[in-house]
């Protein structure tokens, strides 16, 4: 027979579920990115999110500007729907991979701090190669909401200071 | 100038009889015309920009910077007196300075430690009378005469320019008293607070950039977003202004609540009815400038755009790397005595440019479809007729190419091409 679980398993399985929960919420996000379905893409947030994609140099420096820079989900929904609906741009494929995920334990007000790895690889139709468009560390903010989680914050890093032209779908 | 082949007198190099109203395929796609453009224009007589002033707020700051395709180093001297030097290191040609920014008293390489004041003066040597009476350099070794290069400097209203050439005008002579003017409504005597930079790069001919921003036809059809939204519309008022040579240019406009015409909105495509704003603020214009527009874009001759975009203000950079290349670096700023609102504000209308801008993504696709079209259909030219009742030059109408054809006026005698 099998001793009961202590205080100690207990908090390890709780953290394994919430990493794997975040792990799964990432797989997610990439595949509604990768299918350019922004609109699902918008419901990941939470009202008041904030999401913004800079350059290293800009964040080790503490400089705010961002390449896109949304104060909450109104500004995040007026993204998608730009990008849908006005935006000229050659039509491309796009492949988010995230990895290296380290979640922090969830706070009284249900917040949980996270990081992860991402890179995001370009297809243009012309080309035969798959450029790498991205490189960079999303630091996050996730809630726990009624609707299951949400992204409260996501700060995207970049690494490769020289962004390949333009930026066209969200990282 | 070198040995290879000069454009001049190559009838591969003739220009199209129709004169400016045509631009022909090489001006953007041959090496030979960019190697010319980098001695005449970049080296030539030219204030490049270089710096924000704000960039370097402390004796000893420095940032890497270019002139053309040429890497240069901008630093402020203990003196306070800022300088510009090659970032080629006088020995065996090392670019020795590799931080974007910093602060330091002396710029040593570091392959053999030759060391620089920041003017560029070689100040040490290591091993300059070599070791127990053998080797090093010559007795006859002139320090003075190995610094690095040295650049001219000129500062106007915090914004850093230089040249290599010795003579030149002031920079008020060099921009023309309207586009001075221009100039000095964004820099309006606010200092300036830097809040970061946007870098790309770009696969199409520098100059194609300053077309984009000379050709305010484009504006109303490329752009759904800004005209879906009101922001600008074939029939705003509106000014294309040239300088006198034609090289300068600010595109300026003034934002209008007005509705769009039938008329004009049947000939944009881009124009959709009915679409709304979840957050409608971002694009609220404070007005905040002496000036009857609420959007200049300044083409500063030859590598520079200043940015006045309602209430998001940037400078951008033009470094080209060839022909069929160049490198975006954008300086993002407001001013001093903005309060968080104010700053928020121009961060969030921010998403407006920059290479994932509503509008600067498209800039960057447009241009890189032009040097696509070129590069595979090659030997073409280009159609530049619009507004015939303007030469070339100013014109106060959007559907107009005349400060593009101003430009090539300009370009051709430069280039003696």
């Amino acid at each position: 027979m099998l001793d009961a679980p202590t205080q100690t398993t207990d908090s390890r399985i709780a953290a394994l579920l919430l990493h794997h929960e975040i792990d799964q919420f990432n797989a997610r996000y990439a595949a509604a990115l990768d299918a350019q379905r922004l609109t699902e893409w918008t419901e990941m947030f939470t009202e008041d999110a904030f999401y913004l994609v800079t350059s290293r140099e800009n964040a080790d420096r503490n400089l705010p500007v961002g390449l896109i820079y949304c104060e909450g989900s109104g500004m995040i929904r007026d993204r998608a729907v730009a990008l849908d609906k006005t935006a000229m741009f050659a039509p491309r494929y796009l492949r988010h991979i995230i990895g290296n995920l380290v979640v922090n334990a969830e706070d009284a007000n249900g917040d949980i701090r996270a990081q992860a790895n991402y890179v995001v690889l370009q297809v243009l139709f012309d080309r035969p190669d798959a450029t790498l468009h991205q490189v960079g560390v999303y630091h996050d903010v996730f809630h726990r909401t009624a609707t299951g989680l949400k992204l409260r914050e996501r700060r995207c890093i970049y690494d490769n200071l020289l962004v390949p032209n333009a930026l066209c779908i969200p990282v | 100038m070198n040995d290879g082949p000069t454009p001049l007198g190559d009838p591969r190099y003739l220009w199209p009889a129709e004169g400016l109203k045509r631009v022909p395929d090489w001006v953007y796609t041959d090496d030979a015309v960019y190697q010319r453009e980098v001695e005449r224009i970049f080296h030539g007589r030219t204030w490049n920009y270089v710096a924000l002033e704000a960039e370097l707020p402390n004796p000893g700051d420095f940032i890497r910077s270019n002139v053309g395709p040429t890497p240069v180093v901008v630093a402020r001297g203990q003196d306070g007196a800022i300088h510009v030097v090659e970032n080629r290191c006088a020995h065996r040609a090392a670019e020795f300075c590799r931080e974007l920014a910093g602060n330091t008293r002396e710029f040593v390489c570091p392959y053999h430690q030759w060391t620089y004041e920041l003017n560029g003066t070689l100040r040490a040597v290591p091993f300059r009378r070599g070791v127990g009476g053998k080797g090093g350099m010559p007795t006859d070794f002139d320090m003075s005469s190995h610094g690095l290069t040295r650049l001219h400097v000129t500062t106007h209203r915090g914004v850093v320019f230089a040249s290599y050439a010795a003579d030149m005008e002031s920079l008020a002579g060099y921009l023309g008293p309207e586009i001075l003017r221009e100039f000095n409504a964004t820099f309006d005597g606010r200092r300036l607070t830097i809040l970061g930079h946007y870098r790309h790069s770009l696969p199409g001919n520098w100059k194609l950039y300053h077309e984009n921003l000379k050709d305010p036809y484009h504006a109303t059809l490329l752009h759904t977003f800004l005209v879906t939204f009101g922001l600008l519309v074939a029939g705003n008022k509106s000014l294309m202004l040239t300088d006198a040579t034609g090289r300068h240019g600010v595109m300026a406009s003034a934002k209008s609540d007005a509705k769009v015409a039938a008329d004009v909105r049947g000939e944009m495509r881009a124009y959709k009815e009915g679409m709304t704003l979840a957050e409608p603020r971002f694009m609220d214009f404070i007005d905040e400038f002496d000036s009857p527009w609420s959007v200049t874009m300044a083409t500063i001759w030859p590598n520079l755009i200043v940015q006045r975009e309602m209430n998001t203000l940037g400078i951008r950079q033009i470094v080209p790397t060839g022909p069929h290349e160049f490198i975006m670096k954008w300086t993002m700023f407001g001013f001093e005595g903005d309060d968080d609102a104010m700053t928020r504000h121009r961060l969030r209308q921010g998403n407006l440019m920059g290479p994932a801008g509503f509008l600067g993504l498209e800039d960057n696709e447009a241009i890189k479809f032009v040097q696509d079209g070129m590069q595979r259909v090659p030997d073409g030219e280009h159609v530049v007729e619009l507004d015939p009742q303007t030469a070339y030059g100013t014109s106060d109408t959007l559907i107009s190419e005349a400060a593009i054809r101003g430009m090539y006026r300009y370009w051709r005698e430069v280039m003696d091409l």
